[in-house]
């Protein structure tokens, strides 16, 4: 099907976005890659006013490292992660991350913070965001700048802590120590699916033991989780007593997974068990490694 | 209704003007105000890949960028791809020898994706091509052929990984 008609604004600095939004932030939305937007217009499950297309504003495809964080600004797109040899090197779920999602023509056009503000709970970039306690940087006309934690960002399906006029200008993902070890996991049906469920876990490692791990749970509910009380039972943990399986049986036990035509509740909880397993043996491997 | 969109952009080379409503596709310019209809529309939002078109030399879906957006931008559609001497570009000789289409539909999409995945890495293994190729559908080949067409167009498999 063909999109409803809109107004169009290509704002050329991130004060004129914000003001485009302020005056049409009931109906308007934002479009940076569009490759989850511009589905939902064509099947006409959204049908805003006004769009707002950033592609035009000058500074936001940038990714530097900061005081330890690396940020990702609102144009970058997910191909620009798969590449090493960029500051987003020192956070390793990039990388781990970008090559999964979607197909490489639409890994060339979506950006991570359009996935970010997307907010569904299968897609890699939310998933990455929750398990580094990464932060969203949010602009407005009136609200002026506000930073949002990932684990305040997303607050449902679909649904996030952003407000209509606001514009998500860039995200801050947390740089671990350089010898920390990353694992993503996940399964889907086909390349480029979106995952049935996943996981992603970091790891540090002190004298043998886990000195700090998180493990983030992707598919598994509305929104992506954390295992607190996994990564709680993990750290401090002799490294050579860890059980991967174990570790991802805990992660997922207290679960109940939204089921759809692809896998019933119980199975994506038990996908999810054992990507969690994958995910935290990868990233003990990789722990200790400069 | 909104006002008309004045939009420059090239296709093929050749610098054009077009005035189109916002919400006209990239891939729905092309057709209807240029004249190319290579570029097939499939599914219309982003899952067949049929619309597969170069923007400044890399590989997206055309039905979903709309065309106001692509102001200066470059464009190569599959009607770009062959020699100005009307020979087949590589590609399409690949597809040609390996039988890589039956009714054609998805072919202008597959060409193009081939083309970018080759301008990108010039020596694929098998698995990274069939990873390519997976963004695309067709619903006649069962997809050997399209394959044979993609590894032939990249040569055969280096015996030596390209990258250690």
């Amino acid at each position: 099907m063909k999109a409803a008609a809109f107004e169009y604004a290509a704002p050329a600095s991130v004060d004129e976005a914000v003001a485009a939004l302020a005056e049409h932030a009931d109906d308007a939305s934002v479009l940076a890659g569009g490759q989850s937007l511009v589905p939902l217009m064509a099947l006409r499950l959204a049908a805003p006013a006004m769009i707002v297309d950033i592609n035009r504003v000058v500074g936001l495809d940038t990714v530097r490292r900061e005081n330890g964080h690396v940020y990702v600004g609102a144009l970058v797109r997910h191909a620009a992660l798969t590449t090493p040899g960029s500051a987003a090197d020192d956070v390793p779920l990039l990388g781990l991350a970008a090559p999964l999602i979607g197909h490489f023509q639409i890994r060339n056009r979506g950006t991570v913070c359009g996935s970010l503000t997307h907010a569904d709970a299968a897609a890699e970039w939310p998933l990455v965001a929750t398990t580094l306690d990464a932060e969203v940087e949010l602009r407005s006309r009136d609200g002026g700048a506000r930073t949002v934690a990932a684990r305040d960002f997303f607050a449902g399906p679909f649904t996030t802590a952003r407000n209509p006029d606001e514009l998500a200008v860039g995200v801050r993902f947390p740089v671990w120590r350089s010898d920390a070890g990353f694992g993503l996991a996940e399964f889907a049906r086909r390349s480029g699916d979106f995952a049935i469920a996943g996981a992603a876990c970091g790891i540090e490692v002190t004298d043998g033991r886990v000195s700090r791990c998180a493990i983030g749970l992707l598919g598994l509910a509305g929104v992506p989780l954390r295992a607190h009380g996994a990564e709680a039972a993990l750290t401090g943990t002799a490294v050579d007593e860890v059980d991967a399986e174990e570790v991802g049986a805990g992660a997922t036990a207290d679960l109940t997974p939204p089921a759809d035509i692809h896998a019933s509740s119980r199975y994506r909880r038990r996908v999810g068990a054992a990507m969690v397993a994958r995910a935290v043996a990868t990233a003990l491997r990789e722990a200790g490694h400069a | 209704m909104p006002d008309p969109i004045p939009v420059r952009f090239t296709v093929n080379g050749e610098a054009v003007r077009v005035s189109v409503e916002a919400r006209k596709t990239l891939a729905d310019a092309l057709r209807e105000d240029l004249g190319l209809t290579g570029t097939h529309v499939g599914c219309e939002h982003g899952v067949c890949g049929a619309c597969t078109v170069l923007v400044d030399g890399t590989a997206v879906r055309a039905c979903l960028l709309f065309a106001v957006q692509l102001d200066g931008a470059e464009i190569t559609t599959i009607e770009g791809l062959s020699p100005a001497d009307g020979s087949l570009s590589p590609v399409q000789e690949a597809f040609r020898n390996c039988h890589g289409l039956q009714c054609g539909f998805c072919t202008p999409g597959f060409v193009v994706t081939v083309t970018a995945l080759l301008a990108e890495n010039p020596a694929p293994t098998d698995d990274e091509l069939r990873h390519g190729l997976a963004g695309n559908l067709c619903r006649c080949t069962g997809y050997q052929g399209i394959v044979a067409a993609a590894r032939e167009a990249a040569g055969p498999v280096a015996t030596e990984p390209a990258r250690a």
